[in-house]
């Protein structure tokens, strides 16, 4: 097991977000503790983004606290955000792999194997030299993947890491997501995909209008949804 | 240089009075298009990439400092170096020490402002994955300079097909002096008033070849960072 300390539990007390008389998050509290992936779920402009970034610690909260592992200042050197639309450096496949860990501190002699060792993972070995930017959506996607994890995270937050891919792409990135998981990095993970947080969810967070409406783990979301707007949600309604 | 010779024939013949003249024009313009790029990039890069009042203004004002007047270039250095200016002691008034400061000047502010441009879009579309990625200011700063490399490259030869072009700063503090201070656009000045246009239609056959040559290697420069970077 990895040590974890200075990242785990991220926690929010009452935290709120606000851009001019927009309240993005309301009075967020939340406790993201090692373990299973926790899925974000909730309908486009619940403030799911916003929550990664904020528990990424990328912007602070206008009202009410965050703090990671008790300390409300620290620098995400163990914690990676992927962007819901990441931007590729304009190098080449292991070149941007190769950037992530030199800015994680890695030492020059070696990059050379975590990056071979970083595209086998995302499957991506036979294109290290491709220019990034010519590679296809889930092959970017896999790429940004290799690059949030060269800094060998304690935490991952993804942003609805396969909207727009097809299944074949989505399951790629998947089982990516598992294997990351399963070596015991936290991955949160903000989806609207219903399916994707069945299958890769052990916790579910429902955010409605910048409110955490339900938190349970994922069985029990799924089986029995305690709110009314779970309860709609889960069953395929539109929640507007 | 042979007399009634034509053009062409001066051109082609590699005549060494013609070619001193060209020779004069590359070192000052090419000294000053890369003084004005260590100048103007890191310029650049600041402004676009920190926020501060009067951020817009300065934007602006070295936007029109693209489109300076050469003579108004050539009069201020003029009055900066004669004898009697804040910098006369340096002596260096009708030298092509003069020219390429005042090229210098003249070209800064068009590689300043590109170079803004482009490292400012640049900036907008890595900012959160740089920030995400834990990226210090000053790795930032080269990340960006080295990511937009083609496109400075570009910024470069745009300064330099600039002061390669203009007349009136070098000029007035070049002097226009035979074998000393004469350069293309002085000599082609100078020999159209003269009336010996041979000399002069053969400069000016030269200077639009490096024009061509100068956009033919921004062109280039563009399609290698596609290739390269995607």
């Amino acid at each position: 097991m990895r040590a974890f300390a200075g990242d785990l539990p991220i926690v929010l007390e009452d935290a709120s977000v606000v851009a001019g008389a927009l309240t993005i998050l309301d009075r967020v509290s939340l406790r993201l503790a090692a373990g299973a992936p926790t899925a974000l779920i909730g309908p486009n402009g619940a403030g799911k983004t916003t929550l990664l970034r904020l528990a990424m610690g990328l912007i602070a909260p206008a009202r009410g606290k965050v703090s990671w592992d008790g300390s409300e200042s620290s620098s995400p050197t163990r914690r990676a955000l992927m962007f819901q639309r990441p931007v590729m450096l304009r190098r080449s496949t292991a070149a941007n792999i190769r950037y992530a860990l030199a800015a994680a501190g890695v030492g020059r002699s070696e990059r050379a194997a975590r990056v071979s060792e970083l595209l086998a993972l995302v499957g991506l070995a036979s294109l290290g030299e491709r220019p990034a930017r010519r590679l296809s959506g889930g092959e970017q996607q896999r790429l940004a993947l290799a690059r949030a994890l060269a800094k060998d995270p304690a935490v991952l937050f993804l942003d609805e890491p396969t909207a727009s891919l097809d299944p074949a792409a989505t399951k790629a990135v998947e089982d990516v997501i598992r294997a990351v998981s399963s070596r015991g990095i936290k991955v949160v993970l903000a989806t609207h995909d219903l399916g994707q947080a069945r299958r890769l969810g052990g916790d579910i967070v429902l955010l409605h209008r910048g409110r955490v409406i339900e938190v349970s783990p994922a069985a029990a979301f799924f089986s029995n949804p305690k709110t009314p707007e779970a309860r709609r949600f889960v069953a395929g309604e539109l929640l507007v | 240089m042979p007399e009634n010779a034509s053009a062409l024939q001066l051109v082609l013949s590699g005549d060494p009075a013609l070619y001193a003249i060209v020779r004069l024009s590359l070192v000052v313009s090419l000294s000053a298009a890369l003084f004005a790029t260590l100048i103007g990039v890191p310029f650049g890069a600041l402004i676009a990439l920190n926020r501060f009042p009067g951020r817009e203004a300065v934007v602006v004002v070295l936007n029109a400092l693209m489109g300076l007047p050469p003579v108004v270039v050539g009069l201020a250095v003029y009055l900066l170096l004669s004898r009697s200016g804040p910098l006369g002691e340096l002596g260096i008034l009708f030298t092509p020490q003069a020219m390429i400061v005042a090229q210098t000047i003249l070209i800064a502010p068009i590689i300043a402002a590109l170079a803004r441009q482009t490292l400012e879009d640049l900036w907008n579309e890595y900012r959160d994955e740089l920030a995400a990625m834990d990226v210090g200011p000053l790795g930032r700063i080269a990340t960006l300079i080295w990511d937009a490399r083609f496109s400075l490259v570009t910024a470069l030869l745009a300064g330099f097909g600039r002061a390669a072009a203009e007349v009136g700063a070098v000029i007035i503090v070049g002097g226009n002096i035979d074998g000393f201070t004469r350069t293309m656009t002085t000599a082609i000045a100078l020999e159209t008033s003269k009336g010996d246009l041979p000399l002069a239609i053969g400069l000016g056959m030269v200077l639009l070849a490096i024009v061509i040559l100068v956009n033919a290697l921004a062109w280039g420069t563009r399609s290698i960072g596609q290739r390269v970077a995607g």
